[in-house]
């Protein structure tokens, strides 16, 4: 089946303030989505609601994958559905090393009395890993504890590599890489499009879009999409930034709790 | 207290034991000077832990024990063993049963022998060095352990011996009558290098047991010690263990511990750094279940320059288990360039749970360096959600994040099948 997914109507809060005020989003396997926006304008609520972080709530909406209700499942049920968040501050965990953790979350897709030969996995992994030009050490090294910020986002890139899943968020996965980190990373997502795969790429600078190539690109401003386009949005916002679009809609401050009340 | 105390050993107790066992007259000699002193001391006081209300009188009578072959040992001890282990020592209740010396090491003159035989082939040594780390007088429950002691191992590296491969014990309590109470002294002499490594454990018990027991480490000059140590008795035994190093100048000891009884349990884990350039390094995890109560001390006590101490312990609390975990640092007048560290973090699994982490630093010296951190914790829900985050489920994720809490002190015990064993008790603390 192709892959669907569906945001309708999403609103979240956190600690009971409202961030999302709405959100109405359809993306098809093959497609590649960038929200971009100012900060504090709720991209990376969207994505942490969508994963289900413990500390958002949603309130209204829905998102669904191939039909399937995400909101109704559990984070780890959210991630072997086919989602996956490559996370802006991914956690570090002591006494872990990313080796048996991948295994781990290779093998929790794969059940009990099928999991991946450990030969298998080593190759898969290595193979993943030279793609990413990342040192074979990190394989052993306890999970993202001591890892530089662009060493943590190549991980979490090899992550998706080794997981397959349908539809990847990647959350300002360009903030804090140097240029070469930069293509290295965008390789590896342009390495894993496939027709039934999509992307939703939250980013608040254009220049990760020169290396991947958005087939739509929307704005987020006080917690809504404000304005979608194709790739000569992003254009345009390199060249003009944000304020054209504000004068456009009649936006003083573009962040989440500052907009009119009608 | 002007009360008298009544003693759980007595004298004459004391004296047929000795008899049973055709024991050296000073030996007799030097336990009847202790228990006597018994009565006048007062029980040890761990650091916010009161012990007059623990149940420290299981002593159990002493039962002679017949040497047996590493092949009709029972199921526990055999369980901790690598079949053919060529140095190893077995303490079945109040006596050692089964004693191996490889001719190799026999022949750089390498004694290991229950510390009884020692009594009588190595008199002079063992006079030297027993009761000179851990003193007969420091308390009651030091006292009676001096009246009290049986089986036990000593072990004597000569000058410049340098052992690889590891030395093991183990004792083995499964009889609730006898007497529990093993003493271990351990001689390294000048520059040599020893590692050694030992489980205490329990099984089928129909009543409590006392486990009193002492190590005593002495490193001279340049001597390096590494000592591993699993306790993993049932919740029928109460576990008093003092262990305690005494660093003569350049030497070093490596204390790696597992603390996971099931029963109270309070040791005292301590290094007397009286040499300079010495070195001591303390690891020790701990995993508290049911409704335990725990002490679990580490120290430090500088006098030597340049004398380095680390300590670490990591304790995970389930249930009901009520922990202290005391880090004490010493650094004495005059031990100049001294650097005390230590940090201990506690993983709390229950609200019912209680670990209090207690970092001392007592400092009588300008030129020297000391640190603490202590932390008290329970499971980061941020972590939970990023490994759940790649599909693995809740309680996977908790598995992963409290074996990594403890996984950097597994991996630093010498022996693998200890190793893998330690895995499997941690696993069953752990309720899995």
């Amino acid at each position: 089946m192709a892959t669907k997914f569906v945001i309708e109507g999403l609103k979240a809060e956190i600690e009971g303030k409202e961030i999302l005020k709405g959100i109405d989003l359809e993306m098809k396997g093959g497609e590649i989505h960038a929200i971009m926006g100012p900060n504090g304008t709720g991209k990376s609520t969207l994505a942490s609601a969508l994963m289900g972080h413990p500390k958002y709530e949603v309130t209204a909406g829905s998102a669904t994958l191939n039909d399937e209700d995400l909101l109704d499942m559990s984070v780890d049920e959210r991630a072997l559905a086919g989602l996956f968040l490559a996370m802006q501050y991914p956690s570090e965990i002591a006494g872990v090393t990313n080796s048996d953790f991948l295994r781990s979350a290779i093998n929790a897709r794969r059940g009990e009395g099928n999991e991946i030969s450990l030969i298998k996995f080593i190759r898969q992994m290595e193979k993943s890993m030279k793609g990413l030009e990342m040192n074979p050490e990190f394989a052993h090294r306890y999970l993202n504890e001591g890892f530089s910020g662009g060493e943590k986002k190549r991980n979490e890139i090899l992550q998706m590599m080794l997981l397959d899943p349908k539809i990847v968020v990647l959350d300002e996965v360009d903030s804090g890489l140097d240029i070469d980190a930069l293509r290295i990373v965008a390789n590896g997502v342009n390495q894993m499009r496939s027709e039934d795969r999509g992307f939703l790429i939250i980013t608040h600078y254009q220049r990760l879009l020169n290396y991947i190539t958005p087939d739509f690109v929307h704005v987020m401003m006080q917690g809504r999409i404000v304005k979608s386009g194709g790739p000569e949005l992003a254009a345009r916002l390199e060249q003009d930034g944000y304020d054209w679009i504000k004068e456009e809609l009649g936006i003083t401050d573009e962040t989440v709790g500052q907009e009119q009340e009608a | 207290m002007t009360l008298q105390t009544i003693l759980p050993v007595q004298a004459a107790q004391i004296k047929e034991w000795a008899e049973a066992r055709g024991e050296a007259a000073w030996v007799t000699e030097h336990r009847l000077q202790a228990l006597e002193a018994a009565p006048s001391l007062e029980l040890p006081k761990p650091e916010k832990t009161k012990l007059d209300r623990w149940n420290l009188s299981a002593y159990g009578t002493f039962k002679a024990a017949e040497a047996v072959g590493q092949g009709t040992l029972p199921a526990a001890a055999k369980d901790l063993i690598d079949e053919g282990a060529h140095n190893l020592i077995v303490q079945l209740n109040s006596g050692v049963v089964h004693t191996v010396l490889s001719e190799e090491l026999s022949a750089q003159g390498v004694i290991f022998t229950d510390l009884e035989t020692a009594t009588r082939e190595h008199e002079d040594l063992v006079k030297k060095h027993f009761g000179s780390a851990v003193k007969p007088g420091e308390h009651q429950v030091s006292a009676l352990h001096y009246a009290a002691w049986n089986g036990g191992v000593f072990l004597y590296v000569p000058k410049n011996v340098e052992l690889e491969a590891p030395l093991q014990a183990v004792f083995l309590s499964d009889d609730a009558s006898a007497s529990f109470a093993p003493h271990i002294l351990i001689v390294a002499d000048t520059n040599s290098r020893v590692t050694y490594v030992d489980s205490y454990v329990s099984a089928g018990l129909a009543g409590e047991v006392l486990h009193n027991g002492v190590v005593e480490v002495i490193a001279l000059d340049g001597a390096k010690v590494q000592y591993a140590t699993v306790h993993q008795f049932g919740k029928e035994v109460t576990d008093i263990s003092f262990r305690r190093a005494l660093l003569s100048n350049d030497s070093s000891i490596e204390w790696i511990v597992g603390e996971m009884n099931d029963g109270d349990t309070a040791t005292d884990t301590a290094t007397v750094l009286n040499g300079s350039g010495t070195n001591s390094d303390a690891k020790i995890i701990a995993i508290g279940s049911g409704s335990q109560k725990l002490n679990y001390t580490t120290r430090a006590v500088h006098f030597g320059k340049s004398s380095e101490s680390d300590m670490f312990t990591r304790a995970v609390m389930r249930e009901e288990a009520q922990a202290i975990i005391n880090g004490i640092t010493k650094i004495e007048h005059g031990a100049t360039k001294a650097n005390g560290q230590q940090a201990e973090k506690v993983l709390m699994l229950s609200p019912a749970a209680r670990g209090d982490a207690n970092p001392i630093l007592l400092i009588d010296e300008d030129d020297v360096m000391a640190g603490h951190a202590a932390s008290v914790g329970k499971v980061n829900p941020e972590q939970i959600y990023y490994l759940m985050s790649r599909g693995i489920s809740k309680p996977e994720a908790e598995r992963l994040i409290i074996y990594g809490f403890l996984a950097p002190i597994i991996a630093e015990i010498p022996l693998e099948l200890l190793r893998t064993r330690l895995q499997r008790v941690v696993e069953r603390k752990l309720g899995q």
